[in-house]
This record gives structure tokens, sequence and C-alpha cells, in this order.
């Protein structure tokens, strides 16, 4: 369960194991033939998206065509214009997912090693109850979130949207960051002092350089779920401080009739998320599954 | 004697002190996190079941008033509810053990020694990282659109020239899309779990002579079995509450045969303005999820192991 991704050395590796090397050769043909499905399956899979940001690249009159055309005079044009009119929206889903992510590492980082390096009595509770908050569904609270930003007259704020975000991630990154908390040597972490002013500043100059790389796959996780969430941005925002996935929605009906221009503006939403995604790929399993799986 | 028992009890107090000084000094860094996560979740879900013990149309604030179970009656006989159940039961079901058979195969697949395995990782994740609402707004259009849609390109030899799918195959198209959405997501999983496979074990299976077959019912299958069940639940309690593509491609339509009940709450609160009524149907959600949830906790925690945490307490 501990074994990264990908790094396990394969047994047929180890030199002059004569069982191994026979079995490779044996399965000289039917590797390949498995290796090719491998890849015809994978690239089946990976098609939409590049056609997506293909058909961003084509002018309107050879987008939507019977039959599709693959060959076109490839034009930066229509991603041009969608970084124009997904300006404002661009920059409040960079905004919130920015923010909201900041706050989540400030909260989880301390809650993250009272539940690991020095751990409260009833850690296990606390980490259950955590866990649990991400399984009800949002269905469940969005009328009266809706009620009360109304009230507070934070509908269509990014505040709403930041304070609303911060509390979907928190859970992932208090169980993520405890993971990495629980790699770190005891030794090495027992020097840190649990004590009001001098712990933060001892967070902050001992813990975190050990497992800054561990953070950063949090944040990358945190910005992910944060700038592809759609149900409460589009329930809570309208234009102030709506994000790309309202953006997106204009496309539904009329302007979707300009694929060209729609496949640029989607493949724009998408490219910081999928940026970051391979950024944090080795760590994306341990960021979905909470800790659970590595 | 009395000296010494009045030296023990102070020792005694002072111990005791000094670990209630311990313990809160240790629950101090938690507190922000854990006050936060309660304030912002836990509340607005006791407000929902307050809110759905009334009658209550934001059109009509001044008629609020207390109703009882009135919203939960209105909702169990209200036949679209019915209907979105059931959607919201095959919506969830089919879309998750369609990914995880797929999941499975392409993890095996990616397991093995095969050219470019980085490269084909970092493409096979791209469904899952794609904005949800970016990918549905491809699929309606340039994949899946009567007239000019790829897919009736390519089937188009087998006699599927203007199979309107969006209309007439819409709980298809909507599993379809959660499916490659969630593929991924499997994968990520299992192939987490065959690569904590022991390989000597495998080896000496190898060895003394077990076929692949064998070795994957007998050794693999068994030891994926946690990482299936951690696919499931976990899948299941994100789909459940798929929202993104069914307002983006078929708007719960036609007729009511995409609608999950969460599309059904959102047209409730945000078309209707019924507060009380959609509150129910958030109850009712809630309801259903914690089923799928207890079967999620056990799992988590057979996975959640306690290694790591010993001379920490």
């Amino acid at each position: 369960m501990s074994a990264p991704a990908l790094t396990r050395p394969a047994p047929a590796a180890s030199p002059g194991r004569g069982p191994a090397r026979r079995r490779r050769r044996r399965g000289g043909l039917a590797g390949a033939a498995l290796g090719l499905l491998t890849w015809l399956v994978v690239l089946l899979f990976f098609f939409p998206v590049a056609w997506m940001a293909l058909t961003g690249f084509k002018q309107e009159p050879d987008a939507a065509t019977s039959p599709p055309r693959f060959a076109f005079s490839p034009t930066p044009a229509q991603y041009q214009s969608a970084i124009g009119k997904a300006g404002p929206y661009l920059t409040h889903s960079v905004l919130i997912a920015v923010l909201s992510t900041l706050i989540v590492l400030a909260l989880a980082l301390p809650g993250a090693y009272a539940l690991s390096v020095a751990p409260v009595r009833k850690w296990r509770d606390v980490l259950f109850f955590f866990i649990s908050t991400k399984m009800l569904p949002v269905a469940g609270a969005i009328i009266p979130l809706y009620v009360i930003a109304r009230n507070l007259h934070l509908l269509d704020t990014l505040i709403v949207l930041i304070i609303l975000y911060a509390s979907m991630n928190l859970p992932i990154a208090v169980w993520m960051i405890r993971s990495f908390l629980l790699e770190v040597p005891i030794g090495i972490l027992e020097a840190v002092k649990v004590d009001g002013a001098s712990f933060g500043r001892q967070l902050r100059s001992v813990v975190l350089p050990l497992i800054a790389p561990g953070m950063a796959a949090t944040a990358l996780i945190c910005f992910i779920f944060s700038w592809n969430e759609f149900f409460l941005a589009v329930n809570l925002t309208t234009s102030n401080a709506a994000t790309v996935p309202v953006y997106l929605v204009s496309f539904q009906t009329g302007e979707g009739q300009f694929w060209a221009h729609l496949c640029a503006g989607a493949t724009l939403a998408c490219l910081p998320v999928l940026l970051a995604g391979w950024a944090a790929q080795d760590k994306l399993v341990r960021g979905l599954t909470m800790g659970a799986v590595k | 004697m009395a000296v010494l028992a009045g030296r023990g009890t102070d020792a005694v107090a002072w111990e005791r002190a000094r670990s209630r000084r311990r313990s809160r000094r240790r629950r101090l860094p938690l507190l922000p996190a854990l006050v936060f996560t309660i304030v912002v979740t836990q509340i607005p879900f006791l407000l929902t079941i307050w809110y759905s013990l009334q009658s209550y149309n934001l059109y009509h604030p001044y008629t609020r008033h207390f109703a009882g179970l009135a919203n939960y009656t209105l909702i169990f006989t209200d036949s679209i509810f019915r209907t979105a159940l059931a959607n919201t039961v095959v919506l969830t079901l089919v879309p998750v053990l369609a990914s995880l058979l797929l999941g499975l195969g392409i993890a095996l697949l990616l397991d093995r020694k095969v050219l470019g395995r980085g490269l084909l990782r970092t493409l096979v994740i791209s469904p899952f990282l794609v904005m949800p609402a970016a990918a549905a707004l491809v699929w309606k259009f340039t994949l899946l659109d009567t007239q000019f849609g790829l897919l009736n390109f390519v089937l188009g030899p087998l006699g599927a020239h203007h199979t309107d799918w969006i209309n007439d195959h819409s709980k298809l198209t909507i599993i379809t899309v959660l499916t490659w959405q969630w593929t991924p997501f499997m994968v990520l999983i299992l192939l987490a779990g065959l690569q904590s496979q022991p390989g000597d074990v495998l080896e000496a299976a190898r060895v003394d002579g077990a076929g692949p077959w064998q070795i994957f019912r007998s050794m693999t299958l068994p030891h994926l079995r946690q990482y299936l069940e951690l696919g499931i639940v976990l899948g299941s309690i994100y789909v459940v509450q798929a929202f993104d593509a069914i307002f983006m491609i078929t708007g719960g339509g036609p007729g009511q045969q995409t609608t999950n009940i969460p599309y059904y709450l959102y047209e409730a609160a945000f078309r209707g303005f019924d507060i009380g009524r959609a509150s129910a149907m958030g109850v009712v959600v809630v309801a259903i999820t914690i089923v799928i949830a207890t079967f999620a906790l056990r799992t988590i925690s057979g996975l959640f192991s306690d290694q790591g945490m010993e001379g920490r307490l």
C-alpha cells in the first residue's frame, strides 16, 4: 500500500533470473499485442479531450461539418476571443481557488499535526468526523446556504465560494497532510513543542520544509476541486463572482452553435486543472482516497 | 505516614494537572480546523432539517409556517420524486460498476511493462481532471450531435446515421459521460492496489507454474478486494451527486428521464423557490448517502492503519 505508483521494479527486470527471462521471450508477441491494446484503449479515453482542444483551433465553418473535418488550417483566433470573453470568470476562479486553498492549508497543517505527531486523545473520532462531512451531499445543504448567503448579502460574492470551497477541501487536506506527516520519522518532529506563538513558527520552520512536496500536492488537489466545482457556483453566483463553470453554462443553449468557440472556451477552462493534475499525478490517488491509498 | 500520603496525592494531582495541560495544548492546533468545519458544514444540515418541516416559499415569505411532515408526505406521494429516486439509483450504480470494470481492465493493462507507461497514465487520468461542465459540452455537441457529431459519423457504416443520442438514449448518454469521467478514478485506485502486490510472491507463483488467470483469481483479486470496495463506495458517494452533466446535457429530460434527486431538488429550490419541499428532498439525499457512507467508513477504516501512530499517544 505504500509502494509509490509506477516505481516498483518489475521482477522481470532483475538480471540473470532464468524463469523471468524465459517468460518475457515467450510473451513477446502476446505482450506486444497487449501493449498495442493498452495504447488503443488509452487513446480512446483521451480522444474527447484531444478533440476538444483541436476543435478550438478550427474556423467555425470547419467545426461543425458532416463528415467531421480532421485536416484544416489551424487558427488561434477562437482561443484569443475566448480568453477575452472568459477573462473575468478566469480571474474569479483563480482568486477563489487560490485563496480557499491557502485557507485550507493554514487550517489543515496544524490540524493534521494534532491528529498525528502530537495526537489529541480522540484523534480517530475527529478524523472520521472530518471524512464524514465529505460524504454528505452538497444538495443537502444548498438551500440553507443560499438563504444564509442571501440574508448576509453574500450571494454572488467571492467570499461565499472561498469559504465553502475551503470547507469542502479541508477534510481531504487534513487526511492527506496527516498521511505525509506520518511518513516523517518521529524523532525529527519531537523537537517541536506545541506551545502558543512559537508553535506556529516551529510549524513553519521545522515541519513545513519536511513535508513541502506533500503540501504542494495537497494544494494542487484542493485547487483542482475548487476550480471544477459546479453546483455551488451555479446556484450562488451569477456575475460578480461567477467562476469558469458558470461561464460555460452560456454555451449550453444559444452559443452552443459555435463549436470552435465553445471548444476553445472549454479547453481554456480545463487547462489549469489538467496541468495541476498532471503535476500532482503521483499524489492524486492519495488525495482522492483521503490518504487511504498511497 | 500522613506526610507521605499527602505528598502522594500532591504528586497525583500535579500529574493530572500536567496531563490536562498537555491535552489542552495538543487540542489547540486542531481547534481552528474543527470549529470551521463544524460551523460551515453542520449548521446548514441542521437548518435543512428545520426548513423541511416548514411550508416556506421564497416568493411568498409571509406565508411561512410550521408544517410538520407535510413536505415529506408531499414528496413521497409525488410520482416525479419517485422517478427521480429510481433514476438516481440507475444513474449511480451503472456508471460506478461500468467504470470499475473498465478501470480494472485498464489498470491491469497499465500494470504491465509497456512502452511509454508514464505518458499513458498521464493521458488516461485526463477525463477525470477535465472540468465536468466542459466535458459535458464537448460530448453534447461535438460527439453526440445528431447531424455533425463524431459518434454518428463513426457509427454511420453500421447504420446509425441520425441517431438522436441525447433525446432517444438520454440515460445511456448520461451513463456514458459519467463512466468516461470516473474510469480514471478507478484506474488510479486499482493501479495503486496492483502495484502494492508483493512482486516476489507473484514471481514465486509463476515459478511454481501458476498461469496468469490462476494468479489473477487466487492472488490478485483477493488482494484487490479492498481497493475495489473503496472504488465502489467513494465512486458512489460522488456519482450519486451527479449534477453537472445532467444540467448541461439533458436538463433532466426528456420528460424526467434523467432527473436525479439533486437535479429535481435544484428545480424545486431554484426554479420553484419552494424551500420547504426542496429541503425535504435534501434530507432524503442525505439519508441515502448516510447508508452508503456507513459502508464507506467501514471500508476506509479497514485501509486506515494505525501504522506510524505507535508511541505518539
